[in-house]
């Protein structure tokens, strides 16, 4: 007995560790796919689209322009996705501000209020592309405004803009709807309406679009 | 003076053999943690960090995943083996003590590792791989800490 316990042990802990690696994988798949129900019920028509309207593939994305891992898949994998997929990609950006990010709902509001004038992916690229700079700043509202001017945007109407509640509820609109579908952090990544998930890097979103051209084609 | 030997002995047996079991039991959390880690990532379950920011840089980066297989993967094959490798070495297999230690040094800068790559590459922490860097040292201050065979 003695000389069999500890491999008695030892698969006891096997069998332990895979059952309830099992049992977890399980109830976290069941939650996800309870999410990704929900997800069918697109009920806000996307606001910020970049590219055409009969691409293939459709990425959207949920992010908060303060969120560094935002900015990182925004810059070095979604950005390079567009240019590579061309025509074939279109992307659409959900805002998403976090309650810890003290500036996301702010800028949030000011690529809405750049979006009234038109120039909303103008702005999404600068904030973040300069997400380390005014991430820090105390008082954000001269600092986005210096990035409408950059813009050539109307500052006067840009500044009242910020202040509307229309604006804010266009924001506020968008997060509802990343409820809705389940969306819980920052970056969250949808190709043709299906989560993907995490890492981000440019070659996994590679493979998920070039996945998802081959089920259209197929 | 040879019962005084042995009296010595025993107490060093009676030593490794509890240090050994705190090993195996520490290992044991590791192993929970690992395979809580590589389970969220087989998934996609993004929630895993909450709302921790520096967490999600950390497991959504290209570190999360060696090979194809994600890091957390190796971390429960490496735990189940310190588990193993110390129940084993509890009841005298000596190879199994040997094979103990070579795997904790090997975990042991695998840790430091991964700790730079969080603190100095990505600028970012995750409790879970703070955790298990926490177990891993202290594996390794415990495999230290086991008197020799006599």
């Amino acid at each position: 007995m003695k000389r069999s316990l500890p491999f008695i042990l030892i698969a006891a802990v096997a069998i332990v560790t895979v059952s309830s690696g099992a049992l977890l994988y399980r109830s976290k798949r069941a939650h996800i796919e309870a999410g990704a129900t929900a997800n069918g019920t697109q009920n806000v028509k996307p606001e910020h689209v970049r590219g055409e309207a009969d691409a293939p593939v459709t990425l959207e994305e949920f992010a908060d322009f303060q969120c560094p891992s935002c900015a990182m898949t925004t810059m070095q994998s979604i950005g390079p996705m567009e240019k590579n997929f061309g025509e074939r990609l279109r992307v659409v950006f959900w805002h998403f501000p976090l309650p810890n990010h003290k500036h996301g709902r702010e800028a949030a509001i000011a690529a809405e209020a750049a979006s009234r004038q038109g120039k909303f992916w103008e702005m999404h690229d600068l904030l973040f592309e300069k997400q380390g700079d005014w991430s820090k700043a105390p008082d954000i509202h001269p600092v986005f405004e210096e990035y409408a001017q950059q813009l050539k945007l109307d500052v006067d109407k840009f500044k009242k803009d910020c202040e509307s509640p229309d604006v804010a509820a266009a924001v506020d609109k968008q997060h509802e709807q990343g409820e809705t579908r389940g969306v819980k952090n920052t970056p969250t990544i949808f190709i043709n309406g299906r989560e993907l998930p995490p890492p981000f890097n440019p070659e996994r979103i590679q493979e998920a679009i070039d996945a998802a051209i081959a089920a259209k084609n197929s | 003076m040879d019962a005084n030997v042995a009296t010595a002995n025993d107490r060093f047996e009676r030593i490794r053999i509890i240090l050994l079991i705190v090993i195996a039991v520490i290992a044991l959390a590791g192993l929970a943690d690992a395979t809580y880690l590589t389970v969220s990532h087989m998934v996609g379950d993004e929630s895993v960090c909450g709302a921790s920011q520096p967490c999600s840089v950390v497991l959504g980066s290209k570190y999360a995943v060696i090979a194809g297989i994600p890091t957390a993967g190796y971390g429960v094959f490496a735990y189940f083996s310190v588990f193993s490798a110390a129940t084993l070495a509890a009841f005298g297999y000596k190879r199994a003590r040997i094979f103990l230690i070579w795997l904790v040094i090997a975990m042991f800068v695998a840790t430091l590792w991964f700790l730079y790559l969080q603190a100095f590459v990505l600028h970012a922490f995750c409790p879970f791989c703070l955790f298990s860097a926490a177990v891993t040292f202290c594996l390794a201050g415990l495999t230290l800490a086991l008197p020799p065979v006599r």
